[in-house]
Parts: structure tokens; C-alpha cells; sequence
């Protein structure tokens, strides 16, 4: 398994190298132009891997300044613009696109034995369309950044900031029609391209998972996009919809807000989940146990995360009763979200788990995201969310779902289909090690931010009071120790594209009709349309002695 | 193909109920009903929608599928509906000052 | 793009059949109806809470708006929704011809809502009713009554907006229809053309009585 033990792969004349998706044809317009999903999928890759990047930049900002309890390094304007720009970059730039757009991009497809997605053209322009708020995002950005917090909350978002709110609004709201089309796609393809044979309950659980994405993604973000023209108005045109002194009320912009963004949690930790559910699979060499559970676990989430934003807003002037049944709700979508760690957890068990990197990267993620989970139902608590609102508790618990949860399951998710998306193998020795780092990297820098918040200390200030700062230097060690564990993938898996080893059809031994496509797949994926004559995840268990 | 060919005659009586419904809006807001009046207008673009999507988008021909899209966009409006409310309705309910 | 796009009339390539590739437009396009939904989903929710809150005010500038116009509108809006309907059943009967003549109807129809819409705003601009700093109402002093103008003109606005792209996308299929493009196996994009068309005129639907109509019995 290790490729960097491997003898130097040798170089394929031209007339050997089977013809496949990425030597099919050349050039920028080959490229810009493509409509295949495969394609489209790589210049997702890149162009969010580019926004993760600047998303990071200003994560180091920001905790370089928590190293010191004084606010030394960046005035309080300077700091409130840093931590903007990471929540701005990083959730509509990085982790709503992150699996949908790029897994779910290729693999949907080839999963469910089509030729593309329903509609190619719809999907270059999803990524165009991203492109275009990317670069408003960027002008937002150089001209000055945005300070009001990646919620925008009027009414310091609509008048009182002096900073770039439009141009981020804008950002968003065009960003956000990118989303919106990606699912829209996604729906139409699952229901309508499924090979012949590939009944609902035979498909694998990452396109049950990217279904349910997808249905957030349509139903969901239009909220979100009308909310922010209701911002644009208001700021820009003087109209006063959030206003109170012409009738107005700032806690329906939370309101309309919260509608889109808690379910946009889910539209990050849910492709994360179809992700996962193939790693445990896959490395456990056992049929997924209960998958009709983890399936409708899915569905469940996308329906109930639409039931309670309102948890958002304990503290904001919603009504006390409301907040109960937002609360009460709350807390029951810890229930398909137990139902999947329980059952990923039982298809481990008794099976012949293998070590590799992306099971390395699901174990991550079971872990973090229980701890991201269960303390999410502290907050849910209307008591205890008085306490903990607005604290460092808030942000690491989020922090656990988005990065523990979701990176986890994206990186383990790129790993595990790297052989199928460029057809080279990764070094392994080095996948492994990098996320170990990853993971203590990860829990030094947020374990200590639980229980900052516990202890009291709010979010969104750049001074602290002396006795946070042992807490707060962990957290900045541990931030550094993840950054290196960012940068060492990001190594490998470029020097794999042109150095590793040619991977096979089939490197895991995986079932899934992605993995019966040579490495690289070709243009239309399949020469022939598969039929589907077994359920999905048909392992053999390996005979152990 | 599956296309079903509706006749024009169809169409024309469908305009001419949704002219006769728009009549009947107008008409009914001239009279002061209370709160009714607004049940009534609501009601009446109720109908003239459901009609419009049930003849000129011809969903009586349209899968299941569609009919259940249709319905699941309508579903998702009432639930935002219905949870905003919860809160605009009960904001005071508690007596004496505000909590927060 | 491929060599497989060009078999059949009308078929992409990664469809199997006209069939298949009807059911996934239709489908594709009542999604994007569903989101549209929830995107003045949002409009109606501030206008539903905000009225309730203030009734008074805002019955009171709803009569700054024109009952006439708005009828005129609205009949010219279902109107246009007929010209859709019979344009797309020509289209299904592959009258091309027809097709062209029916979307071109719907085509003036459409401008003609724009137009008086138009005049509306500009009448409203000169009585000062533009939300904003240079707002001025004669009669009630609550301030709510700006709430009303706020939500007249993002809802009305923004469909609008819709009618325009609308009118848009039947300039590209009349010049479609010119081009004999659709047959009775091809007939799809029409059908999701009307579908859209359909759609923002039951906004108007709703609109119409939310905007125009209340208050008016006590006028």
C-alpha cells in the first residue's frame, strides 16, 4: 500500500494510455467549456480549495490576535472584518460547495450509471455562477471587508456598518443560485438517470445523503437569497423593512435568516454523512447495518433542520414560547443523527477493518462529530443556552460539526476517490500521518474553546480578559498544528497527479458501480449502461484466521 | 410521446372562470366583512391559483412526481409560515415586562 | 459537445429518449418553481406579519394605490397566461407557426403589464411615496404606512423582475418556433417556458388582492 515505496510509475507512451476524461481533450477551452460533470467536479475542486485557502488566511488572523489577552495586533474594526471574511469565505465559498460540488459533481453520476448529470450545461453554469459571487466576494473583500459577522444581522448590517455589507450581500445572494441549481440537478438526475435495476433502496447511501443536501439546497436557500434583497434594499435604497421606526422588526431578518442557515448546517454535515457511510463500508468489508435507517436518517435531517432555527434566537426577542418549540424540536434532530453514528459504529463491528487514510478520516469524524452532536443539545436548552450564547462554547461546538464533521468527511471523501478522480494513487505513509495531525491539531485547537465559553468568554472581541489566555495559546498551537496538517495533503495530492502510482480499477476492493469505471473514468463513464442486479454494499466478508 | 393535447374550449372556459373569480375579488372587497375580508380575497386566490396550475400547467396530466413536487413546495412555505408565527403570536403573551 | 447530441431532434446526449429528457425538464423546472415559492415565500411572510401588526396603516396607504390599473393588469396578466397555454399546445401539436403567433401575444401582453406597471411607479415617485429619506404621505402619521410602500415595491418589483426574464426567454423561443424546432416528440421547453410564465402570473394572483384590494370597503 505504501506509494512512496513504490518504483516511479512507468511512463505511458501516448499510444497505450487509454483515452479517459482528463487526456480526452486540452486546452482552456476543453476546460471552460466542459460539460462533463467530471470536469466541472475539478474546477470546483480548485476553485474551493482557493477560498479555503483565503478563508484560512484569516483564520490565522484571528488567532494570532487571541494569543495575547490585549487587542495588540489588530484594531477592534481589523479583527471584526477577519473573523467576518472566515465565516463569509469559509461557509458560502467552502463548505456549501465543498462535497455536493465536487464529490457529488463526479460521483453522482457514475454512481447511479448515468452519462452525466440531467442538465451539463446547467451545471457548468452553477459553477460560473459561483465564480462570479467568488469575485464579488473578493472585491468585497479588497475594498475594505465586511465587519457585521457572517450573519449580517440588521440592523448594524443594513445601517449602521460602514463596510462592504452590499457587496457581500451580493456575494451571497449570487453564490447562493449556484447552490440552488447544483441540487436542483442533483434531484433530477437521482430521480430520473438511475440505471436500469438501481432501485431507490439499491443506491449507495452518498447519493441517499446528497438527495437530501439537495432538497435543502432548493427549498432552503431562496429564503436566504430574498432576505438579502430585503438587506440590499434597506441599505442601499433606503427602504426600511428591519426598520423599527417605520414598523419594522430586526428579528425577522434573524428569522428569514436562520430559515436558510440552520439548514445550511445540514447541507455541510450531510454529504459529509453519504461520505462517511461509504468509508465505514467500504474498510469494514461488511454490508452497512441498518441502511434503510441511515437512507431515511437522512431525509429525516434535511426535513427537521427546516423545524428549528428558532434556537438561533433564544436571546434575541423571540417569544419565550416559541423558543420552547424550537427547543423541543431541536432536540429531536439528534435523533436521526444518533441513528447514523450507532449504525456506522454496528457495521464496524465484527467487520475487518483495514486502517487506511479514509478510514483514518471516518473514525474522525464519529468522534468529533458526537462531541459537535451532544453539545449542540446543550445549546438547544433554552436554561442553559442563556449561559453559553455568544461564548467560545458556540464556536467550537460549530466548529466540531463544520470542520470535525464535514472537512473530516470531505478529506476522507478525496482520499478515498483521489484513484478514481485523477487515477493515481496517493502516498499512504503520508495520508496517514497527515491526518493524525489533523485530528490533534483539531481537538487542541477547539477542545479548549468549549470550555473557554464555559467559563464565560464571549466571541467576537479581540481582547480577553489575563486568565483566558493558557486556553487561548492552546487553541493557537493547535490552530498552527492544523494548518501544517492542511498543508501537508495539499503537497501530496498535488505531487500524486504527476508522481503516483497508476491505481487500478478498483484500489479498495469497494463495491459501487463507480469503482467497475477505469481509473480515470472516460467521458460518458460507461461504455454501455450497467444493470444493477445486486443491493448496494454486497461485501464478502474476508475469510480472518 | 405522453403529451396530452388539451382541447381549446378547455382553455377558454378555464379564462373565463379565472375572469369571473377576479370579479368576484374585487366585488367582495367592496363590502366590509372585518377580518373576513381578507379569509375571502385569500380564499378566492386560492382558487384562481389552483386552477391556473391544475389546467393551464396541467398538472391533472402530470406524474405523481410533479403533483408531490408541487405540493412539497407549497408544504415548505406553510411550515415557514406557520413556525414565524408561532413566535408573532405568543411575543406577548407573558405579562407584566419583558424578560429580554 | 458530443457526437451523441446530434441523434434524434432535439435530444441531449445524456438522455436515453425524448421521454426521459421531457420528464427530467418538467421536473427540473417545478423544482425551480418550488424555490421560486419559497423566494416570495419570504416577501409574503414580512408582509403577513407586518400587516398584522399595523392594519390600520397600511389599509390606509393601500388607497394610494390604483384599483384600476391593477385590475387592468391583472385581467391583462391571465390574458397572457391563455396566450401561454394555447402556445404550448401548439407547440405539442408542432404548429410551429402557431406557436410563434400565441408567444408573441403573450410576448405584448406581458409588455403591456410592464408598461402600465411603469406608470404606476412613476406615479408614485411623483406623489413621494418612494420608501426612503424623501418619503412624504398625507394623512396618517404612523410611520407604518412606509412598510406598505417598502413591501409594494420589493413584492411588486421583484415580480416585475421575473416578468422581464420572462420576456426574455420567449424572445428565444419565438425565434426557436421560426426555426421549426418543435415537433410532437419535441415539445418540452415550451411546456417549462409556460410553466414559468404560469407562475408569475399566480404571484400577480396574490398579489393583486394583498396590495390593492384591502382596505378598500372602507375607502
Amino acid at each position: 500500500m505504501n506509494a512512496a515505496l513504490a518504483p516511479p510509475p512507468s511512463a505511458p507512451t501516448p499510444s497505450e494510455t487509454p483515452t479517459h476524461y482528463l487526456n480526452a481533450s486540452y486546452g482552456f477551452r476543453s476546460w471552460l467549456l466542459t460539460l462533463d460533470h467530471k470536469r466541472i467536479a475539478l474546477l470546483y475542486l480548485a476553485s474551493i480549495t482557493l477560498f479555503f485557502f483565503i478563508g484560512g488566511f484569516y483564520a490565522v488572523l484571528v488567532r494570532l490576535e487571541l494569543v495575547t489577552p490585549a487587542g495588540d495586533l489588530m484594531s477592534a474594526e481589523n479583527y471584526n472584518t477577519a473573523f467576518t471574511l472566515h465565516g463569509v469565505v469559509m461557509i458560502f465559498f467552502f463548505l456549501i460547495p465543498s462535497i455536493p460540488a465536487v464529490l457529488g459533481n463526479f460521483l453522482i453520476p457514475i454512481m447511479i450509471g448515468a452519462r452525466d448529470l440531467a442538465f451539463p450545461k446547467l451545471n457548468l453554469l452553477s459553477w460560473y455562477i459561483y465564480m462570479v459571487g467568488g469575485m464579488v466576494a473578493a472585491y468585497a473583500l479588497f475594498t475594505g471587508g465586511v465587519d457585521t459577522g457572517w450573519t449580517l444581522y440588521a440592523p448594524y448590517s443594513s445601517t449602521y456598518s460602514n463596510s462592504n455589507v452590499t457587496a457581500t450581500a451580493i456575494a451571497a445572494f449570487i453564490t447562493g443560485f449556484s447552490s440552488i441549481l447544483t441540487g436542483l440537478n442533483f434531484v433530477v438526475t437521482i430521480h430520473k438517470m438511475r440505471a436500469p435495476g438501481l432501485t431507490w433502496f439499491r443506491l449507495p447511501l452518498f447519493v441517499w445523503a446528497h438527495y437530501a443536501t439537495s432538497v435543502i439546497q432548493v427549498l432552503g436557500t431562496p429564503v436566504l437569497a430574498i432576505t438579502l434583497v430585503l438587506l440590499i434594499l434597506e441599505r442601499s435604497f433606503g427602504f426600511g423593512f428591519f426598520d423599527p421606526a417605520r414598523g419594522g422588526d430586526p428579528v425577522l431578518f434573524q428569522h428569514l435568516f436562520w430559515f436558510y442557515s440552520h439548514p445550511a448546517v445540514y447541507i455541510m454535515i450531510l454529504p459529509s454523512m453519504g461520505v462517511i457511510s461509504e468509508l465505514v463500508t467500504c474498510f469494514s468489508r461488511k454490508k452497512v447495518f441498518g441502511y434503510g435507517f441511515i437512507a431515511m436518517s437522512s431525509v429525516a435531517i434535511a426535513v427537521l433542520g427546516f423545524l428549528v432555527w428558532g434556537h438561533h434566537m433564544f436571546v434575541s426577542g423571540q417569544s419565550v414560547y416559541a423558543g420552547m418549540v424550537f427547543s423541543i424540536l431541536s432536540f429531536m434532530v439528534g435523533i436521526p443523527s444518533a441513528i447514523k453514528v450507532f449504525n456506522w459504529t454496528a457495521t464496524m463491528y465484527k467487520g475487518s477493518i483495514s486502517y487506511s487514510t479514509p478510514m483514518i478520516y471516518a473514525f474522525g469524524f464519529i468522534g468529533l462529530f458526537t462531541i459537535g452532536g451532544l453539545t449542540g443539545l446543550f445549546l438547544a436548552n433554552l436554561g442553559l443556552d442563556i449561559h453559553l450564547h455568544d461564548t467560545y462554547f458556540v464556536v467550537a461546538h460549530f466548529h466540531y460539526i463544520m470542520v470535525g464533521g464535514a472537512v473530516m468527511g470531505y478529506l476522507g471523501g478525496i482520499h478515498y476517490w483521489w484513484p478514481k478522480m485523477t487515477g493515481r494513487l496517493y502516498p499512504e505513509g503520508w495520508a496517514r500521518f497527515s491526518a493524525l495531525v489533523l485530528f490533534v491539531g483539531f481537538n487542541l485547537t477547539f477542545f479548549p474553546q468549549f470550555l473557554l465559553g464555559y467559563m464565560g468568554m464571549p466571541r467576537r472581541y479581540h481582547a480577553y480578559p489575563e486568565e483566558f489566555q493558557v486556553l487561548n495559546v492552546m487553541s493557537s498551537a493547535g490552530a498552527s498544528i492544523l494548518g501544517v496538517g492542511y498543508l501537508i495533503p495539499m503537497i501530496y495530492l498535488f505531487w500524486s497527479m504527476r508522481y503516483g502510482r497508476l491505481a487500478p480499477e478498483n484500489p479498495w476492493g469497494a463495491k459501487g458501480l463507480e469503482w467497475t469505471t477505469p481509473s480515470p473514468p472516460t467521458t460518458f463513464n460507461f461504455d454501455e449502461t450497467p444493470v444493477v442486479t445486486e443491493e448496494a454494499y454486497e461485501y464478502v466478508k474476508e475469510e480472518k484466521h | 410521446m405522453s403529451g396530452h393535447v388539451t382541447s381549446k374550449k378547455i382553455y377558454f372556459a378555464v379564462f373565463g372562470a379565472l375572469m369571473i373569480l377576479t370579479a368576484i375579488t374585487v366585488g367582495v372587497a367592496t363590502l366590509d366583512l372585518g377580518q373576513l375580508n381578507t379569509v375571502v380575497a385569500l380564499a378566492v386566490a386560492g382558487c384562481k391559483a389552483t386552477v391556473v396550475i391544475w389546467y393551464f400547467m396541467e398538472v391533472r396530466h402530470a406524474r405523481p412526481l410533479t403533483k408531490l413536487t408541487v405540493v412539497g413546495g407549497i408544504l415548505w412555505l406553510v411550515i415557514m409560515l406557520i413556525l414565524l408565527f408561532t413566535d408573532y403570536i405568543s411575543r406577548d403573551w407573558m405579562a407584566g415586562p419583558q424578560a429580554w | 459537445m458530443s457526437d451523441h447530441s446530434s441523434h434524434g431532434s432535439g435530444l441531449a446526449h445524456q438522455f436515453d429518449d425524448l421521454d426521459q429528457q421531457l420528464d427530467a425538464t418538467t421536473l427540473g423546472m417545478w423544482l425551480f418553481l418550488a424555490q421560486e415559492i419559497m423566494f416570495f415565500g419570504g416577501l409574503f411572510a414580512a408582509y403577513t406579519i407586518y400587516r398584522n401588526w399595523h392594519p390600520e396603516a397600511f389599509a390606509e396607504a393601500s388607497h394610494h394605490l390604483d384599483i384600476k390599473l391593477g385590475g387592468f393588469n391583472t385581467v391583462v396578466l391571465i390574458f397572457s397566461s391563455l396566450t401561454m397555454a394555447l402556445g404550448v399546445r401548439a407547440a405539442q401539436m408542432g404548429k410551429n407557426k402557431a406557436v410563434f403567433n400565441y408567444l408573441f401575444a403573450t410576448f405584448m401582453l406581458g409588455n403591456v403589464f410592464l408598461v402600465v406597471k411603469a406608470f404606476e411607479y412613476h406615479h408614485k415617485w411623483v406623489e413621494g411615496l418612494i420608501p426612503g429619506p424623501w418619503f412624504r404621505f398625507e394623512g396618517s402619521t404612523d410611520p407604518a404606512v412606509q412598510m406598505f410602500f417598502n413591501l409594494y415595491f420589493a413584492m411588486t418589483g421583484m415580480h416585475a423582475l421575473h416578468m422581464i426574464i420572462g420576456g426574455g426567454l420567449l424572445i428565444y423561443f419565438m425565434v426557436q418556433a421560426r426555426k421549426n424546432r418543435y415537433h410532437e416528440g419535441y415539445y418540452g421547453p415550451v411546456e417549462i417556458m409556460g410553466l414559468y410564465w404560469h407562475f408569475v402570473d399566480i404571484v400577480w394572483i396574490f398579489l393583486f388582492p394583498l396590495l390593492y384590494l384591502l382596505g378598500l370597503h372602507n375607502s
